[in-house]
């Protein structure tokens, strides 16, 4: 098990490198890559996670699964509030949001929020992917450290 | 190592499975950036450097340790403090060169390659070169110059993972790197 300050360098550093070797028109790309690295880690880690638990009753109860184990199995709290609209939007809003306590808890270096919530909602993507949820998720944030992300869910 | 989820476990500590994925991610990246195994090490060893760089000082912080006197005890924090506190594992110390500037690091189980397996056509590519960088740079914060490389490796097909250090001279004091 590492601890936490190597995992937080880690993705620290993850951003930097991508910003670092990106040209500046190919900025915009970072944002998406990192969140396609999410992805697949999220992938993978829901399926770690779930091997020992049932199978879930409904979209909901996925939702659940995401706040409560996967939020707790990796930023260790679980997500203060789940909203949705019944229509395939949900809402996960998350207070302290790990990856940004250490940032600022206030509004500044509000532009650099974006950088470092693609990959958490890669992360939460990938996972619903696997548990055969299709959607889109948006990070929105107002004011440091408290975060808001935003699941859409994609019906065909 | 556990493998179980962390739920309830010690409040500094991710999720091992986290770590270990989203460095594979990484890696694999760099991999399609580059095509290339050297550069690839490279990026990472610069990658591990950075980290190094901020790591020493969170280390310092935490551990209590003070000057260490000799090489010997230097090899002695990094193995049973420093990988015990950040990685959860404890390397042996062993092959010490007769004028003892010169040790290994036997790594059993390396965490940064729990579900790795080398795709054929990488035999250049160090795997966790990241650590090679952030051994480097945490020394040199602490004055000292080392040389950081993987002599063998698990994933290789070598029976142990052996990170090689090589004492190459004492920096004296003067302004850190990134601050000229």
């Amino acid at each position: 098990m590492a601890d936490e300050v190597v995992f937080e360098y880690l993705h620290m550093e993850m951003i930097s490198y991508l910003y670092r070797t990106a040209e500046k028109i190919e900025q915009d790309h970072c944002i998406s890559k990192l969140e396609s690295l999410g992805f697949r880690v999220g992938q993978s880690l829901s399926e770690r996670f779930t091997k020992d638990s049932s199978r879930f009753k409904d979209e909901l109860d996925t939702m659940k699964f995401i706040c409560k184990d996967f939020w707790n199995s990796v930023y260790k709290k679980q997500v203060d509030n789940l909203r949705t609209n019944h229509q395939g939007v949900y809402v996960l809003q998350d207070n302290k949001f790990r990856f940004l306590t250490q940032i600022s808890s206030g509004k500044q270096y509000m532009d650099a929020a974006p950088k470092y919530l693609a990959f958490p909602c890669g992360m939460i993507r990938g996972a619903l992917s696997n548990l055969g949820i299709n959607c889109v998720v948006t990070a929105e944030v107002s004011a440091m450290p408290a975060c808001k992300f935003q699941i859409q869910i994609q019906r065909l | 190592m556990s493998r179980q989820s962390t739920r309830g476990g010690d409040p500094r500590k991710v999720n091992g499975e986290l770590f270990t994925l989203t460095y594979g991610a990484l890696v694999s990246q760099l991999l399609k950036d580059y095509e290339d195994d050297d550069e690839v090490n490279k990026q990472l060893e610069k990658m591990g450097y950075n980290i190094g760089v901020r790591l020493i000082e969170d280390f310092l912080a935490r551990s209590n340790t003070g000057r260490c006197n000799d090489f010997r005890e230097t090899a002695d924090v990094i193995a049973k403090v420093g990988f015990k506190m950040y990685l959860g594992i404890t390397p042996v110390v062993s092959n010490w060169s007769p004028a003892g500037d010169e040790f290994s690091l036997l790594i059993e189980n390396n965490p940064l390659t729990d579900f790795v397996e080398l795709p054929p056509g990488h035999s250049s590519l160090c795997f966790s070169n990241l650590l090679c960088g952030v051994l480097k740079a945490a020394l040199e914060m602490v004055q000292m110059e080392v040389d950081v490389k993987f002599v063998q490796d698990q994933l290789k097909g070598d029976n142990i993972t052996e990170l090689r250090l090589k004492f190459l001279r004492r920096l004296e004091d003067a302004i850190p790197v990134g601050e000229d």
